[in-house]
């Protein structure tokens, strides 16, 4: 796509102060935020005069009644799906004709603590080497909820959930080998969601060598009685 | 006659020839390969969480050290993902200098990727001689901004410095010693029995299914498949530039060979124009002094030169720093094909793999 530096006309949301914590762009049924609340995900919908790719109608058309929502910034299609219909979503996209969306090129989640009751933002990046376009999907997943997996439809998606899994804790219903990649495999703990400490967990931040060796020594005595 | 049980060979994270940190776990039938479980984390030093708590000019900095044989390509990703978010205009000098520093990364990635992959095979002298032609860009760099690894070397809206007099004249001169010696690498291995031996048909994966399985760049496009972000999505100037892409037929692992050897010669020519036409004007657009794009995300991809690398930035509006700050790394989603393509070959071919797909374990972990 040749207009990705440019954004189209940016969504009316987005130039107003404060622009996240808006509330016109969380949809009805989550919970709204309070006044000076950590910010919630930007999801703002598409412009009137955007041009709708044929793939975005197919799309459309093919779901009709799984409350679909439709987003657009900066020249990219964002659609908004259900937990229950991704595996539906995922294989048309794959399938049908006119997307063709065979290059699953990253899946990823951002957490948003703020949104209690669904914090995690799944966000699968799918592009088409055939047509040559892009599409996102978005997921919303709570902590305890079994996320579809899309192994199935894109092997490509294997190792990416793994690492979803590893650093946020979000289980993938149905992968072939759901197990941690990047930490090692005994570690407790989701090192990105947003409440885990960059410094990682327990890290006892001494104010000098000589305390550092205190604390040795006292590990050392307690080991030896 | 013999019973001969499964046996499990570890190569350890600590190999010479697994180009850093990677650990891979072989169940072995006799010589054959099985299965292969691939495990990484060695290296994982949290960049992503890093990046949430650092400015986002700050950020270049740190994308350097991800991919750290090609590090003006995770800047130039980087930085223009960050433009797009904030919609600035990048001036086309800019972008001209930005394309000719891409495609010299491009070239010391595939000279360093020749030399340790023919290395690891057992052709020590290429290479000797890959590091030497690799010294001159590391020249041509350090005089651009100072450092020979880690480069540092774009900004939000453009580039720290402009080039440096008679600059031009040494990156023309370097392309004229690159072809000269491209000749060298090719008589010592296109054609060497020994390496078409260790090469021809090892690592076989067609197309749709190098597809499927999340290859790109080099090793896709010898699998077949016309697909380049700099020719289907152009970045930077690419868009003004000729070039070819080259593929290769079969999907081994000689014509992932042959399909870098003739990318460093489509750089080559890339450079060429790009220094021949390099427009005058601004080196930096016009970017704000605090740098806050508007809440919201995007997904932009770069051709590396292991692949697509992709930036995927969520701003919420109102820190100085990226909310949530995604890499989508191309050596993480090649090595996945790692297990698919060693099935059925001699732990020999391992090695000869793991070369061939170009990892660097520094973008693999993050």
């Amino acid at each position: 796509m040749a207009d990705q530096n440019k954004p189209e006309s940016p969504p009316p949301d987005a130039a107003a102060p404060g622009g996240a914590a808006g509330a016109a762009k969380v949809p009805a049924g989550s919970p709204k935020p309070a006044a000076a609340a950590p910010p919630l995900p930007p999801d703002p919908p598409p412009p009137a005069d955007a041009e709708q790719p044929a793939f975005v109608g197919a799309l459309l058309a093919a779901f009709p009644d799984a409350g679909l929502q439709l987003s657009y910034w900066l020249g990219d299609w964002t659609v908004i799906v259900g937990l229950d219909r991704l595996p539906a979503l995922a294989r048309f996209l794959h399938d049908d004709p006119e997307s063709l969306f065979d290059f699953c090129s990253d899946v990823t989640a951002t957490d948003w603590p703020a949104r209690a009751s669904l914090r995690f933002d799944l966000v699968y990046c799918l592009y088409s080497t055939t047509r040559r376009h892009r599409i996102r999907i978005k997921v919303r997943a709570g902590e305890q909820d079994g996320v579809p997996s899309v192994t199935s439809v894109w092997p490509a998606a294997n190792w990416l959930e793994r690492e979803v899994f590893d650093m946020f804790g979000v289980r993938f219903a149905g992968h072939p080998d759901l197990r941690r990649i990047l930490m090692p495999e005994d570690w407790q703990g989701h090192p990105q969601r947003k409440d885990y400490p960059l410094e990682g967990p327990g890290e006892l931040i001494l104010e000098s060598p000589q305390e550092w060796l205190r604390l040795r020594q006292a590990v050392e005595e307690s080991e030896i009685e | 006659m013999f019973d001969t049980d499964e046996l499990v060979l570890n190569m350890g994270p600590q190999h010479p020839a697994t180009h850093g940190v990677l650990r891979v776990v072989l169940k072995l039938d006799g010589e054959r390969v099985v299965d292969a479980d691939v495990v990484i984390g060695y290296l994982h030093r949290g960049v992503e969480k890093l990046c949430e708590s650092r400015d986002w000019t700050q950020i270049v900095l740190i994308t350097d050290r991800m991919d750290y044989v090609a590090s003006a390509t995770n800047n130039l990703g980087y930085c223009e993902t960050v433009e797009k978010l904030l919609a600035v205009e990048v001036p086309r000098r800019a972008r001209y200098v930005r394309t000719i520093l891409a495609e010299l990364q491009r070239l010391a990635s595939h000279l360093v990727w020749l030399g340790s992959h023919a290395m690891d095979i057992g052709a020590v002298t290429v290479f000797l001689y890959a590091l030497r032609e690799r010294e001159l860009i590391l020249d041509l760099f350090e005089e651009f901004c100072g450092a020979r690894l880690t480069y540092n070397s774009m900004r939000i809206g453009g580039l720290p410095l402009d080039v440096p007099s008679a600059w031009d004249k040494k990156v023309l001169q370097f392309c004229n010693v690159l072809m000269q010696k491209l000749p060298e690498y090719e008589v010592l291995l296109t054609h060497n029995r020994i390496w078409l031996e260790r090469t021809r048909g090892v690592g076989v994966i067609p197309g749709p299914e190098a597809i499927a399985v999340g290859l790109s760049g080099p090793p896709l496009r010898a699998s077949g498949i016309p697909r380049d972000v700099r020719k289907d999505e152009p970045y930077a100037a690419y868009d003004e530039m000729q070039f070819d892409i080259p593929l290769g037929t079969r999907g081994d692992t000689y014509d992932r060979y042959l399909v870098r050897l003739e990318e460093m010669r489509q750089s080559v020519r890339i450079v060429r124009q790009a220094m021949e036409g390099l427009p005058e004007g601004p080196i930096v657009g016009k970017v704000p002094r605090l740098i806050k794009p508007p809440a919201g995300e995007t997904y932009h991809a770069n051709e590396s030169p292991k692949g697509e690398i992709g930036y995927f930035i969520v701003s919420d509006g109102k820190a100085t720093s990226p909310y949530r700050f995604r890499v989508r790394p191309p050596s993480f989603c090649n090595l996945q094909a790692l297990p698919r393509l060693v099935r059925g070959h001699l732990v020999a071919d391992v090695i000869a793999l793991i070369g061939t797909i170009d990892i660097v374990l520094g973008e693999v972990d993050r």
